[in-house]
């Protein structure tokens, strides 16, 4: 594993990170370094890779080139067996939750506790009960099970698995797609509230612009496999990129064409 | 051209199929091996396959050893006078060395690979696998191998008993039909069998176990797509562990009984 020295070292670094499914060039050398506490945000349509981005972070895939550092350590090509100790510092929230369904929402949140600190149940249990409560969820929520929940809830037990172990580093995967405006902006303070308050680096997936000014540090914007634009949240709104402004603004007309499935 | 250009895609695709299959087992064993291994979630997929198939195994092994009886009653009487007798002998043969397992094996395969293939391709295809690698839980450990050691354990204590259930089932109709001696009936069924039948039974049960819990975990964990691709997934997983099952039966058949 390469380790550079502790100061100059960015939280996360991708370096020149290329992923393709078969002729499509999802991810075509991604360059981005993610600093201490900071939470960054990507913005991007869908399709554009995103969610495959985070996947090559956490080694759900593994990348066709390129280098990934976490703590300075190269995680790129990590075996399965050392996966674990790597995966131990992240946290992620899930678009659609990925609540486990046959267990209920208690186990759900202490899972990475029991696995991973290998607590006990009854210890665990009190963890994720302390847990939910930081989300604003009543203990007796975790008796029940993740089908009886509501998108909202199903969002806020998915940020409580997030942190309950006290991860360094949270990646949030559209973290209000499909909420309502007044749940979603629940859940934006729900995860500045929980990353500033334990000091976690984040990197979020969006294309809710409310949510990437809300919740980011910094924004990107992933277009084409590239990352196109990069700058400060509160510079998105005149970024002077046209790909930018017209995916901010939500237009129909700019130089991104909706690409037609050959 | 387009013919053989045709037949060449489907051999490979098919080439690839055995890779990823083979890959998959290998992989799904070498886990079997090495901790943590879940016990707790063993001892669940064990009462899920065991317990819970119970009715279904029993209701078979019943009627099939019913069934059997009749038939052989009423197809000897054809041959030759007093070969009735031999009924007895049919039925504990047959069931323990053909009718059991198989019977059995091919319920299950409906019952719980279907059931497994079902939930895996869920979690697949709302990324709860990827949430459990992404909580440092490797799917093999936490899904996989439960079943397949559950598998291989519970089918043939459902095959012994289905055995057991499938010959009463025979002493049944031979006793209260056919008015054969009941003791007669028990001490013939008793003498005849051998210990290799029985066990021949057990070993088939295990090989169907593994290969049922094997191509439901397989055809789970590499669905695609939503609800289509999580149906075509236990369809896979029950066409092709039942033609696995009846083709392990005659390899395992010929293993222990071929000339």
């Amino acid at each position: 594993m390469n380790t550079t020295s502790e100061t100059s070292v960015p939280k996360i670094r991708l370096k020149g990170v290329h992923k393709s499914f078969g002729a499509k060039n999802v991810l075509a050398g991604i360059n981005l370094d993610i600093a201490k506490g900071e939470s960054v945000v990507v913005i991007g349509g869908s399709g554009t890779g995103k969610s495959v981005l985070i996947k090559c972070i956490i080694g759900i895939l593994q990348p066709d080139s390129g280098f990934i550092a976490v703590n300075g350590e190269d995680v790129t090509h990590v075996p399965a067996n050392a996966r674990d100790a790597v995966n131990r510092k992240f946290g992620m929230l899930f678009q659609g939750g990925a609540l486990f369904d046959s267990l209920p929402v208690w186990e759900n949140v202490a899972f990475g506790l029991m696995q991973r600190e290998h607590l006990s149940r009854a210890q665990a249990k009190e963890r994720a009960v302390e847990t939910l409560a930081k989300v604003g969820l009543a203990p007796d929520v975790g008796e029940l099970s993740p089908a009886e929940l509501s998108g909202g809830m199903q969002k806020r037990v998915g940020l409580a698995r997030a942190i309950a172990g006290e991860p360094e580093i949270v990646f949030f995967d559209e973290p209000t797609t499909g909420l309502d405006p007044i749940m979603g902006d629940v859940i934006n303070d729900l995860i500045i509230s929980c990353v500033k308050q334990q000091g976690i680096t984040a990197l979020s997936i969006t294309h809710d612009m409310h949510s990437a000014r809300k919740i980011g540090d910094r924004i990107t914007m992933l277009y084409q496999g590239k990352l196109i634009w990069d700058g400060a949240a509160r510079d998105i709104d005149h970024a002077g990129n046209p790909f930018v402004d017209q995916f901010v603004h939500g237009n129909a007309e700019g130089p991104i064409k909706m690409q037609a499935r050959r | 051209m387009h013919f053989l250009g045709l037949i060449g895609s489907v051999v490979l695709a098919f080439l690839a199929h055995i890779g990823r299959l083979t890959l998959f087992t290998a992989t799904a064993l070498s886990h079997c091996l090495r901790p943590p291994i879940y016990f707790r979630l063993i001892g669940r997929q064990m009462i899920d396959i065991g317990y819970y198939s119970l009715p279904v195994v029993g209701l078979t092994a019943i009627f099939s050893g019913m069934v059997l009886a009749l038939q052989s009653y009423t197809g000897f009487a054809r041959f030759a006078a007093g070969s009735e007798n031999a009924i007895a002998n049919v039925v504990v043969v047959s069931l323990t060395r053909e009718l059991g397992p198989v019977l059995a094996g091919l319920m299950v395969a409906g019952r719980i690979g279907a059931s497994m293939a079902a939930e895996i391709g869920t979690m697949r295809v709302t990324e709860q696998l990827d949430a459990l690698t992404a909580l440092s839980t490797n799917p093999f450990k936490y899904l996989v191998v439960p079943r397949l050691v559950a598998g291989t354990l519970m089918l043939p204590a459902l095959v012994l008993i289905a055995d057991i259930i499938g010959v009463f089932g025979g002493f049944v109709v031979s006793v209260y039909k056919l008015g054969f001696n009941p003791a007669a009936y028990i001490t013939n069924s008793y003498d005849f069998m051998q210990p290799l039948d029985v066990i021949s039974g057990l070993v088939k049960a295990g090989v169907f176990g593994f290969t049922i819990a094997l191509m439901g975990c397989y055809a789970g964990y590499h669905s695609k797509g939503g609800a289509q691709g999580v149906g075509a997934a236990t369809t896979n997983a029950v066409v092709s562990s039942s033609i696995l099952i009846l083709t392990f039966n005659y390899i395992i058949t010929e293993l222990f009984f071929g000339t």
